[in-house]
């Protein structure tokens, strides 16, 4: 069973190798040093706190920013805290957000504790009925190539959950100061405007 | 509903605020109506005000600012989230319609609304106060300065006695 199981380093580095320009928040723990593993960017803003967050921070630089492609990629415990802005983002319907989950079932970072999808809650069900324009669980190889390509150019808002294997991966230092990573961000995507 | 909202709102619009986040509250309902019939502004309704400290992070790191509205009960939720504008410095204006102390009815927002202040400057949040009706409009003009140009967490706290309290009808 887990031979056939994505792995979650190898797939967030597909889903990254497409990115373009787009800009991307990432969730506390695992899927910062996902993306960070996969390639670090000035466009890319690491979480290392503010759980329940990512997906909020996403939709406040896509209103900002209704031009570029936002990707949020978040583990499931941190989308589960924020399930809420969920509805938010339903109301609010940006179509240059995507969130994306990577979804291993467990509290990595604490001791791989089972999270509630390890018991069946289906995450991209409640992006459905929260009015996600597109939401899907994909969990083999064959499901997810077409995703990587579509997380950045479908219509949104696009919810997608990767459900991946649970073995651990190795902790990968993402950039952590906040203000350094704020301005890098900024000026990379405001350029001199980012002075104001 | 009362004058100094229609003043708050055009300082806030001066302040070049773009987007509004916010959980409703009688003391703001003025405030949340103008914002939704101006379509220029992006108004975000939360389903709790943590939310609209990760949504105006984000609003900031993508170029625009933006002001949180919420009660005085809604700074409770926020507390672990205002680490994120903390740790990145980023600015952050909220303002704050009071419970739980001029003349409150229901025993159920006092200790919230008691907590208030304290909680927000635990967490390195710079807080200012208006009392009168009079000195809404200038104490948010200033503390938009203070976040925007200083890059501070700034929360402007309305109080009970200037909203008027809230009377329990049936």
């Amino acid at each position: 069973m887990s031979g056939a199981m994505l792995e979650r380093r190898a797939a967030t580095a597909r889903l990254l190798a497409g990115r373009g320009d787009a800009l991307v928040v990432t969730g506390l723990g695992s899927t910062t040093y996902d993306v960070f593993a996969a390639g670090d960017s000035p466009l890319t803003f690491y979480l290392w706190g503010a759980m329940g967050g990512a997906a909020m921070v996403g939709l406040g630089i896509a209103l900002a920013q209704p031009k570029r492609r936002v990707v949020v990629i978040t583990g499931d415990g941190e989308m589960l805290m924020g399930l809420g802005s969920l509805a938010t983002i339903g109301v609010q319907r940006p179509a240059n957000l995507a969130v994306v989950v990577i979804d291993n079932g467990l509290y990595a970072e604490t001791g791989m504790q089972r999270t509630h999808t390890a018991a069946g809650v289906d995450l991209a069900g409640v992006a459905r009925s929260c009015g996600f324009a597109h939401a899907e669980t994909v969990g083999t190889q064959g499901e997810f190539d077409p995703l990587a390509r579509a997380a950045f150019e479908t219509p949104g808002p696009f919810f997608a959950a990767i459900k991946v294997s649970p073995d651990p991966t190795s902790i990968e230092l993402a950039p952590r100061d906040g203000p350094g990573l704020r301005d890098r961000f900024r000026g990379a995507v405001l350029g001199k405007a980012a002075g104001r | 509903m009362s004058t100094w909202s229609d003043a708050l709102y055009d300082t806030l619009l001066d302040a070049g605020v773009k987007q509004v986040a916010y959980v409703p509250d009688a003391g703001h309902k003025r405030l949340i109506e103008l914002a939704l019939a101006n379509p220029a502004l992006k108004t975000t309704v939360l389903t709790t005000e943590e939310e609209g400290v990760a949504l105006l992070v984000g609003a900031y790191l993508g170029g625009e600012r933006g002001v949180l509205l919420l009660q005085s009960s809604g700074v409770g939720n926020c507390i672990n989230m205002l680490s994120l504008a903390a740790e990145c410095r980023v600015p952050l204006l909220m303002v704050v319609t009071m419970r739980g102390e001029w003349g409150e009815f229901n025993p159920w927002q006092v200790a919230m609304g008691q907590a208030t202040p304290a909680v927000l400057e635990a967490m390195g949040t710079i807080v200012l106060r208006a009392d009168e009706a009079e000195q809404i409009v200038e104490t948010v003009r200033a503390g938009s300065v203070l976040a925007f140009d200083s890059g501070r967490m700034v929360a402007v706290l309305i109080g009970q006695r200037a909203i008027g309290a809230k009377v329990f009808r049936k």
